[in-house]
């Protein structure tokens, strides 16, 4: 049979055979998932593990409901969230200030390159003792913490980002006149975007390892608050599937704020053809 | 075409222009005039300094030697008098609308807001012909209406001169005849004074009013060459200076004789 004999393929033929394939995403995901609950529901149900060292699923569940129901996560949560925001926000303008300072100055740029060698290595985990001598065992303590953990990747971020912007949009820019904090906000960053967003993104998961780390240790200090004390508290009583619950609303927030930084993307950068 | 407007009194003077940066002369003398209401064509063999020449008029580069005047005056710091269109197509700011790009402009340059702003940004996509794509971002064009929408937003400055560096360079053919074209249009319709950097023969010609002509670096003006009466692709007068830029571009002189030439 010659080439030109070979009948052209259906259009439907090119669809993808693979049955699985065919399932919309989120169902996908939900059934592996689905799936590996009833492997962890199977394990906990047939080996008659000790609860003392492994929740079943559905004692997890029921522990999550009460635990909102009273009020104990939300309050956990929110105190958690409310400290990480005010310690990404500080972090977050001091990171974006330094990188601004170090477009416009050799002596800046150079503080930034010293400080972020220096500092950034550091886990800010490692300066909670200190915070605690400084602030006591206060909340002041955690909020210093998150912003050291915040500063650096919005720093080398932004910074990289502002590098990166085309030698023509940077003449168009003072073509128009631009300067000062006006070039900055309406130009640079804008034309960074998809690097500050990384940096966000990088600075959101630094901040939030610091944080229930923190009220971890906290917790064990005897001070209140947040979903790491939480967890801890329920370590303190063997209460294990509290402990898992604790774990799950960790894991979730983290995905909800995955999701919120793709809507941000979706109206920025790719809305604008800088990310696909 | 081009005898529609008249062309006036010197209006950008460069004399003994010299640009050198990072330790390599660029531009080695310069004289020209520019007229006002005129195209004026800054043609060379790639990498030889007319788009230096051209950032020194826009104010990018400062000379090392000579002066740059605009209407007698020393040029300073690139400013929306002298407004430049690139060859790049990325600039339009990608985060606003072409429409949005010209507000934005007119809001910061000319402090020229609300209505009057629109108005005039409307005005201008029309005048070049991309009025239906207003609400589009940037990156959602094609080459030659990106390039369209950076000469919409760059006359909406109502600039004293408009320079274009190269700006149909990376566009198809087709679509480069047709700019070329619509750019005649659009100067009829406006009179801005243009200068205009390529390197290819058929657009000086057909473009300019004047053409000068630059060896290779470090460079030189080697001849202006009035090319006003030449707007007609067909005619016999259009042949003969294209024969003459070519010669003049190919050997300018034993010493600047270039492989880079670019014959088109």
């Amino acid at each position: 049979m010659t080439v030109a004999d070979a009948p052209a393929p259906a259009p439907a033929r090119a669809r993808i055979r693979d049955p699985w394939q065919r399932l919309p995403g989120p169902l996908r995901y939900a059934l592996v998932l689905v799936v590996l609950l009833a492997v962890w529901q199977a394990y906990v149900s047939v080996s008659h593990v000790s609860q003392l060292l492994v929740g079943s699923p559905l004692d997890v569940a029921k522990q999550l409901g009460a635990d909102v129901a009273n009020g104990k996560i939300p309050a956990a949560t929110l105190h958690t969230l409310e400290t990480l925001l005010i310690g990404l926000a500080i972090g977050a303008t001091i990171g974006f200030a330094f990188a601004s300072l170090a477009v416009f100055s050799s002596v800046g740029r150079d503080l930034l390159a010293v400080l972020t060698a220096v500092l950034n290595p550091l886990p800010a985990i490692a300066i909670l003792p200190l915070a605690i001598i400084w602030f006591g065992l206060s909340d002041r303590s955690i909020i210093f913490i998150v912003t050291l953990a915040t500063i650096w990747p919005v720093a080398i971020n932004t910074d990289t980002g502002f590098r990166t912007i085309s030698a023509t949009t940077q003449m168009v820019a003072k073509n128009l006149g631009l300067r000062g904090p006006r070039l900055v906000i309406d130009v640079l960053l804008p034309a960074a975007m998809p690097y500050i967003l990384t940096g966000l993104k990088t600075a959101w998961a630094f901040g939030w390892r610091t944080v229930v780390a923190a009220e971890l240790v906290f917790g064990v200090a005897g001070s209140q608050g947040g979903l790491g004390w939480y967890i801890n508290t329920a370590r303190y009583y063997l209460q294990t599937s509290q402990i898992f619950a604790g774990l799950v609303v960790i894991s979730v927030l983290g995905i909800i704020v995955e999701g919120v930084f793709s809507v941000i993307e979706a109206r920025t950068v790719v809305r604008w053809g800088m990310k696909r | 075409m081009n005898e529609t407007r008249t062309i006036g009194e010197p209006l950008v003077i460069g004399s003994g222009v010299a640009i050198a940066y990072d330790g390599y002369v660029a531009v080695e003398s310069a004289d020209f005039v520019v007229r006002r209401g005129e195209k004026f064509v800054l043609i060379g063999p790639s990498g030889c300094g007319k788009t230096t020449l051209l950032k020194a008029i826009a104010g990018f580069l400062t000379p090392t030697d000579g002066s740059i005047t605009l209407d007698g005056r020393a040029i300073g710091e690139p400013g929306p008098d002298r407004t430049v269109v690139f060859q790049d197509f990325d600039q339009l700011f990608p985060w606003r609308t072409v429409f949005d790009n010209v507000v934005y402009a007119l809001g910061v340059a000319k402090r020229l807001r609300g209505a009057a702003a629109r108005e005039r940004a409307n005005a201008m996509l029309r005048l070049v012909g991309i009025e239906r794509a207003a609400d589009k971002y940037p990156h959602q064009l094609s080459g030659g209406m990106k390039q369209r929408g950076a000469i919409a937003r760059a006359l909406a400055l109502e600039p004293r001169i408009l320079l274009m560096d190269e700006p149909f360079g990376a566009l198809d053919a087709i679509t480069r005849s047709q700019l070329q074209l619509d750019l005649n249009a659009i100067w009829r319709e406006t009179g801005v004074t243009i200068v205009l950097v390529t390197h290819s023969i058929q657009e000086a010609v057909f473009l300019g009013h004047h053409v000068a002509v630059m060896s290779t670096t470090p460079a030189r003006i080697v001849e202006i060459v009035d090319t006003s009466a030449a707007d007609d692709m067909d005619s016999p007068e259009f042949t003969r200076l294209s024969h003459h830029l070519r010669s003049l571009l190919i050997a300018p002189d034993a010493e600047h004789r270039s492989l880079q030439a670019v014959v088109e």
